[in-house]
């Protein structure tokens, strides 16, 4: 039984670090590397062995369906190992770039206390266990965006969270109204329930449930908070938030709701597909006049959302596959991305690209990496964007809605746009720069790493590789109430 | 019937608060005000006419009970408020360190 240790590791080095942590950072920084790159073997290990089983933990020995269970899939799996990759490569980033802001075990604590809301949120089977693992990863968010102590930073990070408990009380309120029809909180027990609930309370719930997650996962009328709190923060945590938190909380939480436990109601899809365009084209609209890096860069997290969900919108298996691929690429190379802000900030002592120039004789590292991810956000053929936005592409001709597909082919166009000026100002510019900082090789170590996956996942979609990790996933979320249900049986 | 419309008023004057206020104190209370009414819900779905707690003891005959479960949420959910709010705070203590006012139009160095 490996589940409950996907809470209890995480959990538990936050709270050794802040014991025996003090003055000596060391022991946080390599305590925290330990307990990351444990659940990474633990998640691969778990996805690797597991192929389209369902495995349930039963806390307390509370039996189904009275008890809290976690709820471990091929979905789930997947998830944690996208978890795991990137906050192993943010704490090899974080060892330099957060040794001069504040006291480091404190950074390493909270961090590791968002790597367990995060866990917790995406094996759990249970709705308001879901809900305190939410509100656990959020609180360690809110903190850790305000970590810089500057005035812009608490501006963001009060933003964030007075957001961040709104969109919570609406969750809760959904989770009341939930319960009071279905009298339960299991997500195998409501999805039985919830075929006799009358059309309009699941009007009312499917929409608490959509504005509540929503706004966490920033599409685009709930998006204000979101270039505000992921620009400000440290470029680690940037990429921890833009990367996976947006999708755990957001993406992840709707996939389970709408088409595990409410079986996937054609009224939501098509505010699926509605969202996500206009997340898509509003979002690389708003990036596009950004001259702050970072800024830029959370805008665009804003759009390639908008593709996720567009994938999952059209509900088709095709969709699906195309949704749950962007998800893993999108977490690549939107952290690296941040992590080469964060190199050029470290560097330059600034991130206005205006300011910027010629950076490519001085960090050839960088500017090599940040190509990588600009050709893959955009969606140039050999890297892992490319597939993912094609399958979306094509699934959306497939599935008869040729318009959203061509909203898509523009929003790539205008994401192309925007990151060659990025490359032109930024890398390869004709001022001349100052150095003011240094990249250790730890941080190059972390981009080098996710530039190699950004080539080496687009392997993902060829036949023989796509069968044993695609797959297993998306016929997790086709299978729609059937899959969450099979754990009742036994 | 009634009771329920008056916490979905609640519920809407918290939300009210936090939209349209420019304190930053104020938001926190009408936070404040918005988990309060969501817990004053939840109880009141847990509530059965003419019930007892749901407590067995000797010498008590089993009738109608209300719902425990909603109870064990509400006091899970004021410990996260507390906490929730606790943050909310300290930002808003370090903002006024930092900018020498409460109100929100006054605290604006990012946009765009």
């Amino acid at each position: 039984m490996i589940i409950p240790y996907f809470i209890i590791i995480p959990l538990l080095a936050a709270f050794i670090i802040s014991l025996i942590a003090g003055d000596k950072d060391e022991w946080a920084v390599i305590l925290s590397t330990i307990a990351t790159s444990f659940l990474l073997i633990l998640s691969v290990f778990s996805f690797a062995t597991m192929q389209n089983e369902t495995i349930v933990y039963e806390m307390s020995a509370w039996k189904l369906p009275y008890g809290i269970v976690l709820v471990q899939d091929a979905l789930t799996s997947f998830m944690l190992i996208m978890v795991s990759l990137i906050s192993l490569t943010s704490i090899l980033f974080s060892v330099s770039y957060i040794r001069n802001i504040s006291e480091d075990w404190k950074y390493y604590s909270l961090f590791m206390l968002l790597v367990a809301g995060m866990n917790g949120v995406i094996i759990t089977g249970d709705l308001f266990n879901m809900f305190v693992f939410v509100e656990i990863s959020l609180l360690a968010a809110y903190s850790l965006v305000a970590f810089g102590n500057r005035a812009e930073e608490f501006e963001a990070s009060f933003k964030y969270a007075v957001m961040g408990s709104v969109s919570s009380t609406l969750v809760l309120i959904g989770i009341a109204v939930t319960y009071s029809v279905t009298s339960t909180l299991t997500f195998a027990q409501i999805s039985i329930e919830f075929q006799n609930v009358d059309h309009d309370m699941k009007m009312w719930i499917g929409g608490l449930f959509l504005a509540g997650f929503g706004l966490k996962a920033a599409a685009i009328p709930f998006h204000a908070w979101l270039p505000d709190a992921h620009s400000s923060a440290p470029a680690p945590i940037s990429s921890m938030l833009s990367g996976v938190l947006i999708k755990i909380l957001g993406v992840y939480a709707l996939i389970r709701l709408f088409f595990n436990v409410f079986n996937a109601p054609d009224f939501f899809l098509t505010l699926f597909l509605l969202l996500g365009s206009v997340s898509m084209i509003f979002g690389v609209f708003l990036a596009i006049g950004q001259w702050d890096m970072k800024r830029l860069l959370a805008y665009h997290s804003i759009s390639q959302m908008g593709y996720i969900l567009l994938g999952l919108g059209l509900g088709t298996p095709l969709g699906i596959l195309g949704g749950v691929f962007h998800l893993f690429n999108h977490a690549l190379f939107k952290s690296l991305l941040f992590y080469n802000a964060g190199a050029v900030e470290t560097v330059a002592g600034t991130r206005d690209l205006r300011k910027l120039g010629s950076l490519f004789k001085l960090i050839p590292i960088t500017s090599q990496t940040s190509m990588a991810a600009s050709l893959s956000i955009s969606g140039i053929p050999p890297f892992n964007g490319f597939f993912s936005k094609l399958i979306i592409i094509i699934a959306a001709v497939q599935a008869g809605q040729p318009v959203f597909a061509f909203i898509a082919v523009i929003g790539s166009i205008l994401t192309l746009a925007s990151f060659m000026k990025v490359q032109r100002y930024g890398f390869r510019g004709e001022k001349n720069v100052e150095i003011k900082g240094e990249i250790d090789w730890r941080m190059n170590l972390a981009m080098i790493t996710l530039a190699v996956l950004c080539l080496a996942s687009s392997l993902m979609i060829v036949p023989g590789i796509k069968e044993v990790t695609l797959d297993p996933v998306v016929s997790v979320i086709v299978g729609k109430v059937s899959s969450i249900q099979s754990i009742l049986g036994r | 019937m009634i009771v329920y419309i008056l916490c979905f008023a609640l519920i809407l004057i918290g939300l009210y608060g936090v939209l349209t206020k420019r304190d930053l104190i104020k938001i926190i209370l009408s936070l404040g005000i918005l988990g309060y009414s969501v817990h004053l819900l939840l109880i009141l779905i847990a509530y059965r006419k003419e019930s007892l707690y749901p407590i067995l003891s000797e010498g008590k005959k089993v009738v109608s009970m209300v719902d425990p479960l909603p109870q064990a949420l509400v006091l899970t959910s004021i410990v996260i408020e507390l906490g929730t709010t606790a943050v909310l705070v300290a930002l808003a203590i370090r903002l006024f360190e930092k900018y020498k006012t409460y109100d929100i139009t006054e605290i604006r160095r990012l946009h765009g």
